[in-house]
């Protein structure tokens, strides 16, 4: 074990498995000689060439796009893109071939690329560097989804999306880079995709939440300690979900709160509370509630503390959802 | 189809080094535009100077800095009229000031305050553009549009040369020339973009060279001679007012400063070059140019330099004395006419925040 901040994890998970794997590549903006404006790829250029650490154009259509044609040359690439908000143009990559080229083949060849960026607000950035895109990647077909919370899951995660012979995009929460430290396993470590974390046991009600949702849920927790036992239900892999755990501990605690930054309408929260509704109606005492972002463009950095979901309206709603 | 004629290769000049190479000039410049001009650097160099100070102090976020990029924002805006439209990326976020913006807005906008909204109409100056390329396509509409509905006002679109990587820059060049929109495209060619290379960048000898490809007239000019870069857009506007469409200028200049504030380029930068290109800056060489002209005094440099602190001086008062956003503004201008929704999150907001459970 050795304590790593979260990206600290993430650049120690490439090191681990770019020697494992010698077709393992990383391609992006910045990736290679400055190792990454927040140095998850760090080191990578030196240890291993410019072939396998490449600084690409100014192009992430160009940068998803090739990634597709190198996983017909036998390549595994490992996309950076550079901000959550810089995605968007690679958007019709991912949606028309990332997300069918291996159904469109009738399942005979595979495209196993990772997509990673730093997601979410909390950061005093200016416009467009605070989005919370999962929804727009997870409706995608073809294409799975992990957001890790700590720097353990991290390192685990991004191995398992490597290693997938599926395309795998990684969400990590920029806000947690530097600021939150942990243990991470040293050496080859992966986090299985589709195994949600109890990150907090409880038996009165469940926070539902991912990324950077899991440290915030826990801190409510904190604060309703004395009033409920409250637990925290890590999902980790939007898709696929472990279903099974968000039934478990809808069962065992009968009232669920889900905690998402993205703006509310049509979100992945609202995803988890239509599967409560179908396979959990019966267990549950009160509403599923959500505590979400809104539906508006992510606001200027002085007013994003309001657009935030908060501890104050995380307990706020698990109050509301204890009276019944 | 008229054929074009292959981009210039060579670096258009017209400030010289005081020694070697001798000073040309510029038809129709008054020894006052020579001046105004001056006073047009002064004022960006200014801004861009305390900027960087008030980000020290805490007094503004994250900044990007475009020391040495002042010459080819002033010299290409000096040759636009007041109707022409500015499409900014954020290198470009303080050349509202050159349209009457006041210092507060910009300044605001890098506070992270929405008291750094503005009105695109107000100044034709449309917003600051931070997906790169992105806004290429919109000026390419503007022109378009304009010419569409008969009058007469062109547009420019600032972008840097990681841009033309983008796929946004292509699509939005082709539609102006489609289009014969009255558009100039000004590719700010600082060599970087973050801490790629130019030549990471592109194999083209020249990004001027891609306007051949979009059947456009292309320029490259000496992007820290602010007169070589308004020459050069003063003719792009000529042919764009004439029905010509669109043209492409290279302005080439080097990123003597950090991306933005929370970029160190000591891992990748030559920092000789750097020190080379900073000897030859674009604000005083051009005030060599009008000392040698003789246009020029200690006393207006003093007195416009005085001027243009007092525009910083008030602007960062302002903006600082502007009462925290109220948190209400969250929900506003996403919509003209929102749906019910956001005025309830509000209200649930407000609530909870006053104390209050629900
Ligand atoms: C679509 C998009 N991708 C990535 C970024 C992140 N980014 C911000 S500035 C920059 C480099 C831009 O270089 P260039 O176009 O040369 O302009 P310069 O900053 O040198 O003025 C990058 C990659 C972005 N803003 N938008
Ligand atoms: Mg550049």
């Amino acid at each position: 074990m050795a304590e790593l901040t979260l990206v600290e994890a993430i650049n120690d998970c490439f090191h681990t498995e770019l020697e494992r794997d010698e077709n393992v590549m990383v391609l992006g903006q910045d990736v290679g000689r400055a190792g990454g404006v927040f140095r998850a790829t760090a080191g990578l250029l030196d240890r291993f060439g410019a072939d396998r650490c490449v600084d690409t154009p100014l192009a992430e259509a160009g940068i998803l796009g090739s990634a597709v044609g190198l996983c017909m040359a036998g390549w595994r690439p490992v996309c950076e893109m550079q901000y959550d908000a810089f995605s968007y143009p690679a958007l019709d990559q991912l949606i028309t071939h990332v997300g069918r080229y291996h159904w469109r083949t009738g399942g005979r060849m595979t495209f196993p690329l990772t997509i990673r960026m730093p997601y979410g607000g909390g950061v005093r950035a200016p416009e467009l560097h605070d989005d919370s895109p999962e929804t727009y990647y997870v409706h995608t077909p073809g294409v799975k989804v992990a957001i890790p919370s700590t720097p353990a899951d991290a390192k685990g995660l991004l191995a398992a999306a490597i290693r997938d012979p599926d395309p795998v995009v990684v969400f990590e929460p920029k806000l947690h880079y530097r600021t939150m430290r942990g243990d991470v396993p040293e050496g080859d470590y992966v986090v299985p995709l589709g195994q949600a974390r109890i990150a907090r046991e409880g038996s009165d009600l469940t926070l539902v939440a991912y990324g950077s949702m899991v440290p915030l849920s826990e801190q409510a927790a904190d604060a309703l300690a004395g009033e409920a036992s409250v637990e925290v239900l890590d999902i980790r892999t939007l898709k696929p979900l472990d279903e099974e755990a968000l039934l478990a501990s809808a069962a065992k605690t009968g009232r669920v709160v889900i905690v998402q930054e993205a703006p509310r309408v049509a979100g992945f929260g609202a995803e988890l509370a239509a599967i409560l509704a179908e396979k959990a109606m019966l267990d549950l005492r009160g509403p599923v509630v959500r505590v979400t972002g809104f539906d508006v463009p992510y606001p200027y950095w002085q007013i994003e503390d309001a657009y935030m979901p908060s501890v104050e309206r995380v307990v706020d709603a698990a109050r509301r959802l204890l009276r019944f | 189809m008229a054929q074009v004629a292959a981009a210039e290769p060579e670096l258009r000049r017209v400030i010289g080094d005081g020694e070697t190479v001798a000073d040309g000039e510029v038809d129709g410049l008054s020894e006052a535009d020579l001046v105004a001009l001056y006073r047009d650097l002064v004022l960006l160099r200014t801004y861009d100077e305390r900027s960087v100070v008030y980000h020290r102090q805490g007094r503004i976020g994250t900044y990007a800095i475009f020391w040495n990029h002042e010459a080819m924002q002033a010299g290409a805006a000096f040759a636009l009229g007041d109707d022409d439209w500015i499409f900014p990326s954020y290198r470009e976020s303080a050349i509202g000031l050159l349209r009457g913006m006041p210092a507060e807005t910009i300044l605001s906008w890098w506070r992270g305050h929405p008291a750094g909204w503005w009105n695109p109409a107000d100044y034709n100056v449309a917003s600051i553009s931070v997906p790169i390329a992105t806004h290429v396509p919109h000026a390419a509409g503007l022109a378009w549009g304009k010419k569409l509905r008969g009058e007469d006002a062109c547009a420019i679109a600032f972008f840097g040369d990681g841009a033309t990587s983008e796929g946004a820059f292509h699509e939005g060049a082709n539609f102006a020339a489609v289009m014969r929109a009255p558009l100039v495209l000004l590719c700010n060619n600082n060599g970087w973009a973050i801490s790629t290379p130019l030549s990471a960048q592109t194999r083209a000898e020249a990004l001027v060279d891609k306007a051949v490809g979009y059947g456009m007239p292309g320029t490259r000019v000496d992007g820290a001679d602010v007169l070589a870069v308004y020459e050069a857009t003063r003719e792009a506007v000529e042919r764009a007012r004439g029905g010509e469409g669109p043209s492409f200028i290279e302005a080439v200049t080097y990123r003597t400063a950090p991306h933005a504030t929370a970029d160190d380029p000591r891992v990748y930068i030559d920092l000789e070059r750097v020190e080379a290109e900073k000897k030859r800056e674009c604000v005083g060489r051009y005030e060599g140019y009008l000392r040698r002209l003789g246009v020029l005094s200690d006393e207006a440099v003093e007195e416009i330099r005085g001027d243009a602190a007092d525009v910083m001086r008030t602007g960062i008062g302002a903006a600082e004395a502007e009462s925290p956003a109220d948190i209400g503004l969250v929900f506003e201008h996403a919509y003209v006419d929102p749906p019910p929704s956001l005025a309830a999150d509000l209200a649930d907001l407000r609530r909870i925040l006053g104390g209050s459970s629900g």
